[in-house]
């Protein structure tokens, strides 16, 4: 999903390793390229005259207290790693969905105890796989979870409680 | 054009930070964890809706202005915002009632911006229209749940209903500021009516035959709620002015 203008190679892996680094900070096994939270990297200095380097980055929810610890943090890292005028534009359209993530990072939220988002723009009432006992026996306790993007589960099999990302 | 544009995204952003100051005096006093959590979850994305129409609108103004002096330094009568978000949050009836009915109505009013000929308004109400979808449903399932639930959640519904429903006409009522922008509301009173009819007969509960409608709000004119609100909100900002952390 990443739209990175026309730049060399070693530029575009460079960057792209500095933005795989940072993370969310309310999910930190989750790269900010995981989530799809980056939509656009210009890097050209044809097009930016002052050399500069500019990522274009869409909230997950509009409220959603990270991003602007998002922005910081993609800025120093990429400060940190010698690139200068670095600039943060904020997207909107269109809106971030769930269907951005990346299959590597619904893998790594499952391990981390997480059930990862899977039907679109739904919030089942049951039937949402458990991260710790891969049971389908589960419950929904709370459409509001303990952040904006989850919802709260119960396994009726090992009667853990777990975290939805939920469908959005 | 960008007059009434300003007043109309001051109008958005208003509605949804009072709302959102509303839902957040829940925090902590919620019937339950999980419903706390829910309310307040609500209020965090009115106010990230807020935020979008205000940054918006400070691009328009200039002047300095900026989210904060927008939402911090002006007065009740410059404020827009739907009277039904001022009112005090009451029980949790009351509250769940007055989200309902605006859940309904922004819905449809973000439904019909996201397709606006402006690419901005139309991306705020695109994204917004998003996570009013699901406060929408989240508030349908509690009035159904206390209408049709026992003797004392029904009677407060019936309450809630006698007290919220006279700051619902505001709503399809066209000001000048929509007008210019070609935006025409009464539209909406269909629409809006099917959901709360189809909600309110699973619930139990009857339609109010036409009453007084209060109205005013959206042109500026308050009920004395909104005076303690921006009191309570604006204090810190009005007595060390610039404040930060």
């Amino acid at each position: 999903m990443l739209n990175f203008l026309p730049m060399l190679d070693n530029n575009k892996n460079k960057i792209l390793s500095i933005l795989e680094a940072v993370c969310d900070p309310e999910i930190p096994v989750l790269s900010i390229l995981d989530m799809g939270i980056v939509r656009d990297v210009k890097f050209d200095n044809a097009l930016l005259a002052d050399g500069g380097i500019e990522v274009s980055i869409t909230p997950t929810y509009t409220g959603c207290p990270a991003m602007d610890m998002i922005a910081v943090n993609i800025k120093l890292a990429l400060l940190e790693n010698g690139f200068k005028n670095v600039r943060i534009n904020l997207v909107l359209s269109p809106a971030w969905t769930t269907d951005w993530m990346s299959e590597d990072g619904k893998i790594k939220l499952k391990k981390y105890g997480i059930a990862a988002p899977d039907k679109k723009n739904t919030i089942p009432k049951d039937g949402v796989e458990c991260p710790q006992c891969n049971s389908n026996n589960t419950r929904l306790i709370s459409e509001f979870g303990s952040t904006a993007c989850k919802a709260l589960y119960q396994c009726v099999a090992c009667e853990e409680p777990f975290d939805y990302f939920k469908c959005h | 054009m960008n007059n009434y544009l300003k007043d109309y995204l001051l109008y958005l952003a208003d509605t949804s930070l009072i709302l959102s100051q509303r839902n957040s005096e829940w925090c902590g006093h919620g019937p339950i964890l999980e419903q706390d959590i829910a309310i307040t979850n609500i209020s965090l994305d009115l106010l990230g809706q807020s935020r979008n129409f205000y940054q918006y609108a400070a691009t328009l103004i200039g002047d300095n202005a900026t989210e904060d002096t927008l939402a911090y330094l002006r007065t009740e009568r410059e404020f827009k915002n739907c009277l039904i978000a001022e009112q005090p949050k009451g029980d949790w009836a009351q509250t769940i009632l007055r989200q309902f009915f605006l859940s309904a109505y922004q819905y449809l009013v973000y439904e019909k911006l996201q397709a606006y000929n402006n690419e901005q308004l139309a991306a705020i109400a695109a994204k917004a229209l998003k996570e009013v979808t699901y406060h929408l449903r989240w508030s349908s399932e509690w009035v159904i749940r206390l209408g049709d639930g026992t003797e004392e959640s029904r009677q407060r519904m019936l309450q809630a209903t006698n007290e919220l429903w006279r700051y619902t006409g505001e709503f399809f009522i066209t000001v000048d500021y929509e007008k210019e922008m070609n935006i025409d509301v009464a539209d909406l009173k269909i629409e809006w009516m099917k959901t709360v009819r189809a909600i309110f007969e699973e619930a139990t509960l009857p339609i109010p035959d036409n009453t007084f409608m209060q109205t005013g709000g959206k042109k500026g004119i308050h009920t004395e709620n909104l005076g303690f609100i921006l009191a309570e909100m604006q204090y810190l900002q009005r007595t060390f002015p610039g404040a930060n952390w």
